[in-house]
């Protein structure tokens, strides 16, 4: 794999390559100083860290009270293979669980749907029924444990389900009938904006997936307090290719339309707001990612106190998960991701990341082995125990650059939420596929300045050379057998009068203005696979197509 | 020389459509014609659109794993319409044990993450069948 540096290696460093602009394309000068930050007012713009705007963090000590949450998304093959990595995991010193969902689940098919051909177990792992999600938490105490659920479209239809196990497990413990989910904690990700936007993963129409949204809103509001009801995801819009300000920007106004539609629906600001929590990702563009954390903090404190009219302080606080930049990733020399990935985890610290994932070296090729998957916790590990980051809080705060980078993206920011609220509203935008647009032309000029070579890749399109395949995971077709006859004992199993009941009674109130949660929590009670429940709320609304534009 | 009409799918049900818009603006800028067809295509979906288009290129777009069940299937259904010469290259993440498997049914460019547009431009331009204009 290595070999010994050559004359090349060692040679005087040449100047770098290609202009001085950030990933995003932001021009960057040689040297800031206080005039580029003469108009930086302390204590209206910065505050000191867990003030008001939170520009330096949500937190007075930093994480000297708490470090963030090393939470690693992990998911493949059937429910049992992902418990064991789980329990490697925690094991391991990892301490919140972060599942991954395959395709099927993700678009709300069984497996033995004709779309699902060759997708089961792939991407994540498969979930159909109640059934699966008991596999998937056997021996785990989920009171014990926080659990992030990447689950979009379907998302109430996972967290019924995870809550049914809560009350099972709670029973088993008590034998009484608390349901234990007073004090359950843990976040589905439940943002389906960013889908139409930019992952895909869609199955309704926009406004009928917004009034889901609204209902595990007022739902979790009533029954589960501690749920992070939607964690608004600019992840997957950065991944899209998006800029750092379109991330920022994009992402709010999402949060704004949540926000908005929650009112609407009739519910006190206060009494969801403070559940709604974000995930950024972190790019290789060190001072800007920073920055975009910092504004992200300060713009969401305003939204809400001056916008919004919340008064609870925890409305205003900016929380976020953060993943590394998947997209950053090679295939060529896959050892240096894990330099990528650390050099990005350190971003995501120094910014105040409440949780972070950190890719394996592997992914550009496959979903990562368990050694990888170890790897990249212990980067995290290495990052909040060895390098001393974590002693200070917000350690960039009056650096020339980084104040000067942190206004400059608040401001391109706030010019898209403009646009768009002049637009009618996020919803609107989409329809009229104006943040898929953006996203598309940045993604096509990040490719040709990779293609100019403008923009340097290591081992992509500079100091390529021929490297050993790695060893790396593969899903065969065993995982498929194996959920389509679970899935065939379940439906033996069940009793076929109460499924049917269940998802009558599904089907009628997704068609008038009752909450749906308590009625999937009925069906997947009744162990109702998630495909039965996607078409009951499918024959109401329809699917959403796109309209397919290059 | 016409230009050459390339169908650009996704198939199966991942949406990360970022790769296939990429090369379908690739393509088109490099003068050729360009069909996307959109997400979650069926390969019945994908030869029909190949058909009617007149394609001589259909690229695919798969990052899900799913190519071993997706290739095939529409490899028997070009056979079948007898479009052998339509030009098939797939781009994603293709495990390496599945590239010769993938190259013995027939699918003659496979381009992995960090391939070049122009790479993609010009094999397809060497390996299209050839369309001349017929006056």
């Amino acid at each position: 794999m290595t070999r010994a540096p050559s004359a090349a290696d060692t040679a005087p460093p040449p100047a770098p390559r290609g202009s001085f602009t950030t990933v995003s394309g932001r021009p960057l000068a040689a040297l800031y100083t206080p005039a580029d930050i003469s108009t930086l007012d302390y204590e209206r713009d910065l505050g000191d860290p867990g003030e008001f705007p939170y520009t330096r963090g949500i937190h007075p000590d930093g994480y000297r009270g708490r470090l963030w949450t090393m939470r690693q998304f992990a998911g493949f093959g059937t429910p049992e293979q992902t418990n064991a990595r789980y329990q490697q995991l925690l094991a391991a010193g990892g301490t919140g669980l972060s599942v991954a969902f395959d395709l099927p689940t993700l678009m709300g098919r069984d497996p033995d749907h004709a779309l699902s051909l060759g997708e089961v177990g792939k991407c994540g792992v498969n979930v159909t029924s109640l059934a699966d999600m008991e596999a998937l938490f056997s021996g785990i105490d989920v009171a014990a444990v926080t659990t992030s659920m990447t689950i979009n479209s379907p998302a109430s239809i996972l967290l019924a389900m995870y809550l049914v196990v809560a009350e099972q497990q709670a029973t088993l413990r008590s034998g009484s009938g608390q349901a234990g989910w007073q004090t359950l904690s843990g976040t589905t990700q439940n943002d389906i904006l960013k889908e139409f936007i930019a992952q895909k993963e869609y199955i309704y129409p926009p406004r009928p997936s917004m009034r889901l949204v609204t209902d595990t809103l007022a739902f979790c509001a009533a029954q589960a307090p501690k749920w992070n009801t939607i964690s608004v995801s600019g992840y997957h819009i950065r991944e899209a290719g998006a800029t750092a300000a379109q991330e920022l920007a994009f992402t709010l106004r999402d949060g704004i339309e949540y926000v908005q539609y929650g009112i609407d629906a009739g519910l006190d600001v206060d009494a969801f707001a403070p559940r709604l929590s974000f995930f950024f990702n972190s790019h290789s563009d060190l001072f800007e990612e920073v920055a975009k954390y910092r504004a992200a903090r300060r713009i969401w404190a305003h939204v809400m106190r001056d916008r919004f009219k919340a008064t609870n302080p925890r409305s205003w606080q900016l929380r976020f998960h953060t993943q590394t930049a998947g997209v950053s990733l090679t295939a060529q020399q896959p050892y240096n991701n894990v330099v990528r990935t650390a050099l990005q985890a350190m971003a995501a610290v120094l910014g105040g990341t409440q949780s972070l994932h950190t890719n394996s070296l592997d992914e550009a090729l496959a979903l990562p082995t368990a050694d990888a998957a170890t790897l990249a916790l212990r980067t995290q590990q290495i990052i909040a125990h060895e390098t001393g980051v974590a002693g200070v809080a917000d350690p960039f705060g009056g650096s020339y650059v980084v104040e000067a980078l942190t206004r400059d993206l608040e401001d391109e920011a706030l010019a898209y939420i403009e646009t768009i609220d002049r637009m009618g509203g996020m919803v609107e935008a989409i329809e009229r596929g104006y943040p898929q647009r953006e996203i598309a032309d940045s993604a096509y000029r990040f490719q040709q300045a990779v293609e100019q070579r403008d923009r340097v890749i290591v081992g992509v399109n500079e100091f390529v050379e021929e490297h050993e395949p790695i060893e790396t995971l593969y899903i065969d077709d065993s995982v498929a057998e194996h959920q389509l006859a679970r899935l065939e004992q379940v439906r033996a199993a069940r009793d076929a009068d109460t499924v049917r009941r269940a998802l009558d009674r599904l089907e009628a109130g997704a068609g008038g203005n009752e909450n749906t949660m308590p009625l999937l929590m009925d069906a997947v009670r009744a162990y109702a696979t998630i495909g039965e429940m996607c078409d009951a709320l499918r024959r109401v609304w329809g699917e959403y197509e796109e309209v397919a534009v290059i | 020389m016409a230009k050459i009409r390339v169908v650009i799918a996704k198939p199966g049900l991942d949406g990360h459509d970022r790769g296939a818009r990429v090369i379908a603006r690739a393509l088109r800028d490099a003068g050729m014609e360009v069909i996307y067809t959109g997400l979650r295509q069926t390969p019945e979906q994908i030869v029909a659109a190949a058909l009617q288009e007149d394609a001589d290129v259909i690229g695919l777009s798969i990052l899900s794993g799913a190519h071993m069940h997706i290739c095939p299937r529409i490899m028997a259904l070009l056979q079948e319409k007898r479009l052998q010469d339509v030009l098939v290259v797939v781009g994603g993440i293709i495990p390496d044990v599945d590239v010769p498997k993938l190259r013995a049914i027939g699918v003659r460019g496979l381009f992995l993450p960090g391939t070049p547009m122009q790479e993609v431009v010009d094999f397809i331009r060497t390996n299209a069948r050839s369309r001349v204009e017929s006056l």
